[in-house]
């Protein structure tokens, strides 16, 4: 209801120039903006979905590492693979709390998810048949995210950057934890070499394609710029990350899935061959090797754990009643 | 041969470490995202627990064997956990229950144990008695919940009692090999626990409107490697690399 009433006093505003241009000299000034300032609809509804895809990816991305907490090859490896999964369900909670403050339900949210509504990070629909996998994302999904995230530290709306910034603390840990895994297999017997080589191949382009479409396709840009949710091309931040990654794997002797790949002396960057991309359309639109199973799996969790749910809620209401009527004998 | 303090050390830590890995395979699956947090902070305590128990077993026996030579390469009648630790996990109800009858006889039997004469062993125990604690406030909450909550999650505790209670006994036994480690005021007498986790059980069972049931034939020989069918598939899941590839560093 409130959140209703909130809807209806912002659209009698939607319009209101004088607003709008208030809303944005804050933002030029590098002011936050807090869940009960005024914000355009088109502000608010950007950055929910952001969020709320965010959100989504931690938690699709809790199953692919997930698939290897039982078979972890030691204890100490175990202990962190679980641990790093933990904090990724960490972050789905913050992110989903910092979607909140705009107005939606967690309930609603994971129930767009779950409808397949909402999207989440295409990278999750890749398997992880080997352990190699569980360095690979380290070191290239997570440090791929991190390159998104660093600048979201900086965004605009208030909750989402402080969510961030202890979000990219615990992420670029992952990272190098990722990388530390690599670094052991790259350095290991022969099978332990081809583990990590077979899984670099499988990760890199994809890993490539989390930036987004290049940046003359993409859609919602320009505008995610001037309301600073968003500081720097996707393109941009696909060549940093091919900058860091690219000489890290070089010292681990490790070879990268595409010929084209060369140093640049002129310009100082790694330039790359063409990116698939209607692979990534394919894998977007539902076709990639684990859409149907990661949304089964999620479902599935959500519906078996429907009556644990209904019953805390029994019982929180029962212990509230029974409260009251101690009182009500009381008096 | 194994001697006595290495028995005793072992049976603890792959207590801690089936359970954990039990716990661990929730991972990602739990009926709540809250839920999903406190089920892996578990699995990490217990698991945790287990490698410093490990390494003091394999320290105990000094022929060189790591926490990771204990872990992945024994086969199931070398194992020494109680049966109660490798039942599959079960539904919510099942795991939480059982993570309650568990947490409710460890966290007053490490109370002890952080007395024992063997100084690590007491270390040990006076670390984990903390993480006991929360797992037994934690999932005794829970117990109460679905005990008092719906008629579903009522029926399905009910059910998971019923599961579990022949595999209590287990915890409460007293072979030879801890008698004399008991005397020696390195191991605990779980016999001192008894009355500890009765008033526990029967507390949290008499908020949670579950009757507690007789005590009466219990099942036994896991300690002695006698396990159940369900062990030999987890350890085939655990130790699946460490087979596969022998030797390697990982």
């Amino acid at each position: 209801m409130y959140a209703q009433a909130l809807n209806v006093a912002e659209k009698a505003h939607a319009d209101d120039p004088e607003l709008r241009a208030r809303f944005q000299s804050r933002v030029d000034a590098e002011e936050k903006i807090e869940p009960n300032d005024w914000m355009p609809e088109g502000y608010r509804r950007t950055l929910v979905r952001q969020i709320s895809q965010h959100a989504h990816s931690e938690i699709v991305g809790m199953l692919p590492e997930g698939n290897w907490i039982t078979r972890a090859p030691s204890l100490k490896r175990k202990a962190a693979l679980l641990a790093k999964v933990q904090d990724e369900g960490g972050h789905g909670l913050y992110l989903y709390s910092a979607a909140e403050t705009l107005g939606v339900s967690r309930e609603e949210l994971v129930g767009q998810l779950l409808t397949g509504k909402a999207k989440y990070s295409s990278i999750f629909n890749y398997p992880t048949p080997s352990w190699a996998d569980m360095g690979m994302i380290g070191w290239l999904v997570d440090g791929a995210a991190i390159m998104n995230q660093i600048p979201l530290c900086r965004c605009s709306y208030g909750p989402y950057a402080r969510a961030m910034i202890r979000i990219c603390k615990e992420e670029s840990f992952h990272q190098r934890q990722g990388y530390e895994i690599v670094m052991t297999l790259a350095r290991g017997t022969p099978a332990q070499k081809k583990m990590a080589q077979d899984s670099l191949n499988r990760w890199w382009w994809p890993a490539l394609m989390m930036f987004g479409p290049s940046d003359r396709d993409s859609q919602h840009s320009d505008q995610n710029m001037a309301w600073k949710i968003k500081r720097f091309s996707n393109d941009d931040l696909r060549q940093k990350f091919i900058d860091a990654t690219v000489p890290q794997g070089h010292f681990l002797g490790l070879t990268f899935p595409d010929p084209d790949l060369r140093f640049n002396e002129a310009t100082g960057h790694w330039e790359h061959g063409p990116i698939d991309w209607s692979e990534f359309n394919r894998v977007v639109r539902g076709e990639g090797p684990c859409n149907r199973e990661r949304l089964k799996a999620r479902q599935k969790a959500h519906d078996d754990g429907a009556w644990v749910r209904e019953a805390a809620l029994a019982h929180a209401e029962k212990r509230a009643a029974r409260k009251a009527a101690a009182k009500i004998a009381a008096e | 041969m194994e001697t006595p303090l290495f028995t005793y050390t072992l049976r603890l830590a792959d207590n801690a470490l089936v359970l954990g890995h039990r716990l661990s395979e929730w991972c990602g699956h739990g009926p709540m995202l809250e839920e999903d947090l406190a089920l892996a902070n578990m699995a990490l305590d217990l698991i945790g627990q287990a490698r410093n128990l490990y390494s003091h077993a394999g320290a105990i026996e000094g022929q060189g064997r790591s926490e990771d030579d204990l872990a992945y390469l024994r086969d199931c009648p070398d194992w020494r956990n109680i049966l109660l630790v490798e039942r599959p996990r079960g539904d919510f109800a099942f795991t939480i229950l059982r993570q309650f009858l568990y947490a409710a006889f460890m966290h007053p039997y490490f109370e002890r144990l952080s007395a024992s004469k063997d100084e690590t062993l007491a270390a040990i125990a006076a670390k984990s008695v903390k993480e006991m604690a929360y797992h037994l406030r934690h999932a005794g909450e829970w117990v109460i919940r679905l005990g008092d909550g719906t008629e579903e999650s009522a029926a399905r505790l009910k059910e998971a009692l019923e599961d579990l209670w022949p595999f209590t006994g287990e915890m409460f036994e007293v072979d030879g090999v801890e008698r004399a480690l008991i005397d020696a005021g390195i191991a605990v007498d779980p016999a001192a626990i008894r009355p500890v986790w009765d008033a526990t059980i029967d507390h949290v069972f008499g908020e949670a409107l579950l009757a507690r049931p007789r005590d009466g034939w219990m099942q036994t020989g896991g300690r002695r490697g006698e396990h159940s069918e369900h062990l030999g598939h987890l350890l085939a899941d655990l130790q699946f690399m460490q087979r596969t590839y022998p030797g390697a560093t990982w």
